[in-house]
C-alpha cells in the first residue's frame, strides 16, 4: 500500500529527470555539431582556396623543378621542399634522440628532488615560448657565438629546440602510461633499469611517442618564423651539395653547412609579392606543404600499425 | 623426517629464541625467514616474522587481506626496493650458500628468485620472447639452449600442447588462464631456487583455476613453491606447509594437514573456520 503511494508519488517525477537529461544531451550534441560543422568548414575552405588557387601552378611539372624566379611562371619549389626536407631530417635526427632520452631520465631515472621539479616546469613553459624567441637564441647563440652560419643545421637545431618540449613530454606520458605489472614482470626476473625501460617499456611506449614526435615534428615543417630570424635565404638558385655521393663514403655532410631556403619561407616570400601571378604560386606552395605535412602524419600511422604488429 | 623437523620448528618459533638450525636441518630448507620487519614508509607491515621455507615443497601463505601476508612474499625477490620509503629489519637467508637476501643486491635476489603476479602479465611480446625473457636478461644467446629452456618451461606449466604451435604469436592472443600459465613458465624458464606465486589464481575462473593448481602439484618435487592465497582450500589442496598470518604478525606455522584440521591458535581457527576474514 505503502509502495504503490510512494511508486505513484515518484513515478512522474522520474520521467521528468529522465525527459530533462534527454533534451540536455540532444542539446549537447547539437552544440557539438554545430561546432564541428563550423570548424571543420573553415579548414576544408582554407583547403580549398588554396588547391583552387594554385591549381594552375600545382599541374604544372616544372613548378617542382624549377628554382624561384623573378617571372611567376617560372618560378618553381625545388630549392624550398629540398630544403625543408633536410632542415626536417636534421631537426628530427637531433630532437627525437635528445628528446625521448630526456624523457626516459625524468620519468625513470631522476630523482624526486626540487631540481627535477624545477626541470620539469621549466620543459612544460619551453613547450609555450613563441618560437621567434628561439630564433633569436639561435641568431646570438649558433650563428652569433659558435659561428655555424645561416646554414641547415642552424635551421635543423633551432627547429629541434623548439619541438624538444614536445617530444620530452609526450615521451614522459607514454612511459607513464605503461602499466606497472609490466615493470614487476620485468624486474622480477631480474632485469636492471635499462634492461626494462629498453626491452619493455619503451616498446610498448613507441606508439605513444611516435604520435608526439609528429606532432612535434609537423609544427617544425610550418614554422617561418625562427628560420628568417636566422637568416635563411628567400630567393636561392642552387641546391645544397647531395648527401649521396658515387665515391665512398659514399655519404657526405657538406649539405648541412649550405645555404637554404624552406617552404614556408618561399610562401611567405611570394606572398608578400605585388603580382597576383605569385600569390598562385604561394597557394600552391601552401597545398604541397599541407602534403608533405600529411605524408609525415601517414608514415607515422603506417609505422604505428606496423610496429604493433610486428612482436618478434 | 621433514614433517618431523617441521613440527619442531613450529614449536621452536613459538618460543622467542631463533637460534639457526644446526647443518642437517638446512638440507632441507631451501630458506629460512629470521626475525623479519618491514616498514612501509611509517606503517610496520611485517612484525617479526620467522619462518622456514622447506627446501622443493610448496608453502602457503595465507590470513585476512592486509595480514601481510603478499608483503612478506614480496620481500623475497625485494619487489619493495622498487618503490622509495620501504625498510626492512631482519634476515632472510637463502640456503645452502646462508645469503642474507636482505643485504644482497637486489637484481641478483631477482635473477634467483622467480615471481608470479596477481593479475596475468604478459610482456606484449610473442610467447616464445616471454617465456625467453628472463634467460635474454641473463644474458643467454645460445637459440638451441633458449628453445631447449623454454620448451621445457612451458611443458613445466602445462601450456606446451596449448601453444606449441604458435610461439612466434603475440602472447596477447591467450586466454586469462593461459596467460598466468604463461607467466609461471616465464618465471620457471630461469630455474630459480624459489618460485613465488601472489594469489596466481585470484583473477581466474574455476577451471584456468584447477589447472594451475595442477601445475603446481607437478612441479613441487622440482621446485620450492611459496603461494600466497586467500583461498584457504586452495591451500589446504596444494601445500605442504602452511603460515597463517594476522595483522603482520606470523600467528602459526604447520604441516598443512595439522594447520587445517588441529590448528593450535585461537585466530587461526577462527579464520579456517570462516569466523571471519
Amino acid at each position: 500500500m505503502l509502495n504503490a503511494e510512494m511508486s505513484q508519488a515518484t513515478l512522474p517525477n522520474l520521467t521528468g529527470i529522465v525527459d530533462a537529461n534527454r533534451r540536455t544531451d540532444l542539446v549537447m550534441a547539437g552544440i557539438g555539431i554545430s561546432v564541428l560543422i563550423i570548424a571543420m568548414s573553415l579548414l576544408a575552405a582554407v583547403v580549398i582556396d588554396l588547391i583552387v588557387g594554385g591549381w594552375p601552378r600545382l599541374m604544372n611539372p616544372d613548378f617542382y623543378l624549377n628554382f624561384p624566379s623573378r617571372h611567376p611562371l617560372k618560378a618553381g619549389i625545388v630549392s624550398a621542399w629540398v630544403g625543408t626536407i633536410l632542415v626536417m631530417l636534421v631537426t628530427a635526427g637531433i630532437a627525437i634522440p635528445l628528446g625521448v632520452g630526456a624523457g626516459v631520465y625524468l620519468e625513470e631515472y631522476a630523482a624526486r628532488n626540487w631540481i627535477t621539479d624545477f626541470i620539469e616546469i621549466n620543459v612544460s613553459n619551453l613547450a609555450g615560448v613563441p618560437s621567434i624567441i628561439y630564433g633569436l637564441l639561435a641568431l646570438g647563440l649558433f650563428i652569433h657565438g659558435f659561428g655555424l652560419g645561416e646554414t641547415i643545421l642552424t635551421a635543423g637545431l633551432v627547429l629541434a629546440l623548439l619541438i624538444l618540449p614536445v617530444i620530452i613530454v609526450s615521451t614522459r606520458e607514454a612511459i607513464r602510461g605503461i602499466p606497472l605489472d609490466l615493470r614487476e614482470a620485468a624486474y622480477g626476473l631480474g632485469a636492471d633499469k635499462w634492461q626494462t625501460v629498453r626491452l619493455y617499456v619503451l616498446p610498448a611506449a613507441r606508439s605513444g611517442i611516435l604520435t608526439g614526435t609528429i606532432v612535434g615534428l609537423a609544427r617544425a615543417i610550418g614554422e617561418a618564423a625562427p628560420v628568417i630570424t636566422i637568416g635563411a635565404l628567400t630567393f636561392i638558385a642552387f641546391l645544397p651539395p647531395s648527401p649521396l655521393q658515387a665515391s665512398p663514403p659514399f655519404i657526405n655532410f657538406e649539405w648541412l653547412e649550405s645555404p637554404f631556403t624552406i617552404m614556408p619561407i618561399q610562401m611567405f616570400n611570394w606572398v608578400s609579392r605585388p603580382q597576383a601571378e605569385f600569390h598562385i604560386n604561394a597557394a600552391a606552395t601552401g597545398v604541397i606543404l599541407m602534403l608533405m605535412t600529411l605524408a609525415m602524419n601517414g608514415i607515422a600511422i603506417w609505422l604505428r600499425y606496423h610496429l604493433r604488429r610486428q612482436i618478434r | 623426517m621433514t614433517q618431523k623437523i617441521f613440527h619442531d620448528q613450529h614449536v621452536t618459533q613459538l618460543s622467542p629464541k631463533t637460534e639457526p638450525p644446526p647443518h642437517a636441518q638446512r638440507e632441507s630448507l631451501a630458506a629460512e625467514i629470521r626475525k623479519l620487519s618491514f616498514w612501509y614508509g611509517e606503517t610496520q607491515a611485517l612484525k617479526e616474522i620467522t619462518l622456514s621455507i622447506a627446501y622443493r615443497k610448496v608453502t602457503a601463505l595465507i590470513g585476512p587481506s592486509g595480514c601481510g601476508k603478499s608483503t612478506l612474499l614480496r620481500s623475497f625477490n625485494r619487489m619493495h626496493d622498487l618503490y622509495a620509503g620501504n625498510r626492512y629489519s631482519g634476515e632472510i637467508c637463502l640456503f645452502p650458500e646462508n645469503h642474507n637476501l636482505i643485504e644482497l643486491d637486489p637484481f641478483m635476489v631477482r635473477l634467483r628468485i622467480g615471481m608470479v603476479f596477481q593479475k596475468p602479465n604478459p610482456f606484449p611480446k610473442s610467447i616464445f620472447e616471454n617465456v625467453a625473457a628472463g634467460l635474454r636478461i641473463q644474458g643467454v644467446q645460445n637459440k638451441k639452449l633458449l628453445s631447449d629452456r623454454v620448451e621445457q618451461a612451458l611443458r613445466d606449466a602445462a601450456l606446451w600442447e596449448e601453444v606449441k604451435d604458435r610461439l612466434s604469436q603475440s602472447a596477447y592472443g591467450l586466454s586469462g588462464g593461459q596467460q598466468q600459465r604463461l607467466c609461471i613458465a616465464r618465471a620457471l624458464a630461469p630455474q630459480p631456487e624459489i618460485l613465488l606465486l601472489d594469489e596466481p589464481t585470484s583473477a581466474l575462473d574455476p577451471i584456468a583455476t584447477a589447472k594451475v593448481e595442477d601445475l603446481i602439484t607437478d612441479i613441487r618435487n622440482r621446485f620450492t613453491v611459496i603461494i600466497v592465497t586467500h583461498n584457504m582450500q586452495q591451500a589446504a589442496r596444494i601445500s605442504d606447509f602452511t603460515a597463517y598470518m594476522h595483522l603482520g604478525k606470523l600467528i602459526e606455522f604447520a604441516p598443512t594437514g595439522e594447520l587445517f584440521t588441529t590448528p593450535q591458535e585461537t585466530l587461526t581457527r577462527d579464520y579456517i573456520t570462516g569466523r571471519f576474514g
